[in-house]
């Protein structure tokens, strides 16, 4: 594919509000996590939360979207001149030519839980929450596109923790084939009981902060974030120093909704097929991004896979430990910190991990490390077999 | 208005599906939206996707019943292999009988929900069942766009197959609101269709349109994509992908239509369709 240039990017998560807190969080080893404290009767784990996401009201004239995801993307958008990145994209493309592609899983899911347990006497929602506007999957693609003032495509992919890496993939497309100029490519996904309270009954929630592919693992954290990018074709951008979108891959495991295929064939496939597509040979990637939720089963194959694959060159780790399992956001969320990797030469290690599990290879690192990152490369996988990988690249390769 | 191609892309509906409980697959549904056969009065029962195992069919979320249904009729008609094919699913609410269960068990029992509702409350289930029942390994996503779902959908599929050249399968879908849901939510009854489309024309394609993409502000939006027989409307009224039906039905009705769907509120895709 031609490499397509990334000209702003931004995240905001329990590490980090911008990409100098995450940076900072992630040279001082600092997590986010903390002791749950979300809903009435939380449950006994640690999640990434976002500090000040209750007290950050949407503006008045997009009220009518008023729930938790979408006050995190609205609050994600102020960092990093991100805003002013996307209306120089309207000012020079036209806002015909800017398209939309948000991945969430969550997405306003929390509000409509939220008017189950206030319902009217005769078993109706409250007046605040009856617009249909946050009881939609569709609520903050929709409250995206219009808070940024867009008129392109505008869509919500939903493929649970996939959807976001997939919004990559599906904004490259519509600038392949000239349909749009800029693509704005986000992942938004908050805290809810379903999530929560989802996970755990699946036995997949540790009570102690997560510790990817240690030995003695034992669970997942869920976190929440809000992470965007700002896609253009290679020949539109002015700055050669931004990172670029050089492949990806996608694929499903066909095998079971919430368990890995044991061999991990989908996985494969998907790094696969974004090193082919990207014409990028496995000893060329400097910095694998794993989806390492820390839950048994994906760390023991995504390791396997990864070993398969690739030379001990490799740094690969999950930043999980850092933020927690952003869901649907975690494609866009990751992708940004391989941004930062490429641009800084720093690859995180496995925060709070201790004992590297023994299905891992040399690849999967417990420390931090500073080194040239080229190519970095950013695995997501979620429930219902769905995968996605995106390969970055520092530099045009020419 | 804004043209967001260059020039129309040429594309092939090499096989269709449609299911709903008035118009129960596509054979029955094309006679009576061309008006060849009366609207059954009775509805059809629920169907059992025949490729999940049969302990499994029963159980299945109607989601993943109808666009199953869907799905593996739209490949018996193209004759094409479900597992060799990169797939679009898209709906409007997803399951709103399972989004009903988790929002009333978390504002009662959060600690006692189902682990198998809620795997199967991701947007993704039913493309997830798909791709396992049909052991494919190929892609698929699972997308939302309000009232514009199906038209997003379809975007989507012709965008995959334009930039893959080869067949895609798009299977849109919603289901009936529940509970205190309903009245916000607004869904009603079952309905899933299936098009297969690539820019080949296959063995056993149906039609090819042209397709133009236009903005329009919302002032110049016109007005609602038309039926050609406005008695087909009721058989889908009120499901959340009821914008499939003027696609459908100049599908049924052969000849060439003029298609206007939408894919955003101001995104409009606009077919010159000519059944084969």
């Amino acid at each position: 594919m031609q490499p397509l240039h990334i000209k702003a990017f931004t995240a905001t998560c329990a590490a980090g509000a911008g990409r100098a807190e995450l940076q900072r969080a992630l040279d001082a080893s600092r997590t986010g996590l903390r002791r749950n404290d979300f809903g009435r009767d939380p449950l006994a784990t640690f999640v990434g939360r976002v500090a000040g996401v209750e007290s950050a009201p949407l503006p008045a004239e997009l009220s009518i979207y008023e729930c938790r995801n979408n006050r995190l993307a609205w609050m994600g958008l102020q960092r990093d001149g991100f805003l002013e990145a996307v209306a120089a994209a309207r000012a020079r493309y036209g806002a015909d030519r800017v398209a939309l592609v948000l991945g969430t899983s969550t997405s306003s899911i929390g509000a409509t839980e939220e008017a189950y347990t206030r319902l009217t006497p005769a078993g109706e929602f409250p007046d605040d929450l009856r617009y249909q506007a946050v009881h939609t999957p569709h609520s903050t693609g929709e409250f995206l596109q219009r808070a940024l003032a867009l008129n392109n495509v505008a869509v919500t992919v939903a493929t649970a923790c996939s959807s976001s890496a997939k919004a990559f993939a599906q904004g490259a497309r519509l600038l392949d084939l000239g349909i749009a100029d800029a693509v704005v490519v986000g992942g938004v996904d908050s805290l809810c009981g379903s999530v929560l309270f989802g996970f755990n009954s699946l036995q997949l929630v540790s009570p102690e902060p997560c510790r990817p592919f240690d030995a003695a693992r034992n669970g997942i954290n869920i976190g929440e974030a809000a992470a965007f990018a700002l896609l253009v074709r290679a020949d539109d951008a002015q700055r050669s120093s931004d990172p670029h979108l050089v492949g990806y891959g996608e694929s499903s495991d066909a095998h079971h909704m919430s368990t890995p295929h044991p061999s991990g064939r989908g996985a494969r496939i998907a790094m696969t097929d974004a090193l082919a597509r990207a014409g990028v040979e496995a000893r060329d990637v400097d910095y694998l991004n794993l989806h390492g939720t820390a839950s048994q089963k994906n760390d023991e194959i995504e390791a396997q896979v990864v070993a398969e694959m690739f030379p001990a060159t490799l740094h690969a780790s999950s930043t999980k430990g850092w933020t927690g399992h952003t869901l649907g956001a975690a494609g866009a969320l990751e992708a940004v910190i391989t941004f930062l990797s490429l641009e800084s030469g720093l690859m995180p290690g496995n925060l709070n991990s201790r004992q590297l599990d023994g299905t891992c290879g040399p690849q999967v690192r417990l420390e931090n490390a500073r080194g040239a990152v080229r190519h970095a490369m950013s695995n997501s996988f979620g429930f219902g077999g769905s995968n996605c990988v995106l390969l970055f690249a520092a530099a045009t390769r020419q | 208005m804004t043209s967001l191609l260059a020039t129309p892309a040429r594309l092939y509906v090499n096989g269709v599906a449609l299911w709903a409980p008035r118009l129960p697959g596509w054979e029955r549904a094309r006679r009576i939206l061309a008006g060849h056969e009366p609207p059954p009065l009775e509805s059809a029962a629920r169907p059992a996707p025949e490729l999940l195992p049969p302990t499994e069919r029963r159980r299945a979320p109607d989601t993943v019943s109808v666009a199953l249904e869907a799905a593996l009729s739209a490949c018996r008609s193209a004759q094409l292999e479900p597992a060799s094919l990169p797939c679009v699913f898209s709906s409007m609410h997803g399951d709103l009988a399972i989004t009903d269960y988790m929002c009333a068990t978390m504002a009662s029992t959060p600690a006692l929900v189902s682990p198998t509702r809620f795997h199967n409350s991701v947007h993704n289930a039913a493309a997830g069942y798909w791709t396992i029942a049909a052991d494919c390994t190929r892609p698929y996503t699972a997308l939302s766009a309000g009232d514009q779902s199906f038209g997003a959908g379809l975007l989507e599929a012709s965008v995959q197959a334009l930039a893959g050249g080869e067949n895609i399968l798009l299977v849109a879908y919603d289901i009936d609101a529940r509970g205190p849901l309903a009245p916000v939510a607004r869904s009603k009854h079952l309905l899933a269709c299936a098009l297969i489309l690539s820019p080949v024309r296959g063995a056993h394609a149906l039609a090819g349109f042209d397709l133009r993409l236009t903005t329009r502000s919302s002032a110049d939006s016109g007005p609602a994509p038309s039926l050609a027989r406005p008695a087909n409307a009721e058989l889908v009224a009120g499901n959340s992908t009821e914008s499939c039906l003027p696609f459908m039905e100049a599908l049924a009705l052969g000849g060439r239509h003029d298609i206007l769907c939408m894919a955003t509120p101001t995104l409009g895709l606009e077919l010159k369709l000519e059944n084969l």
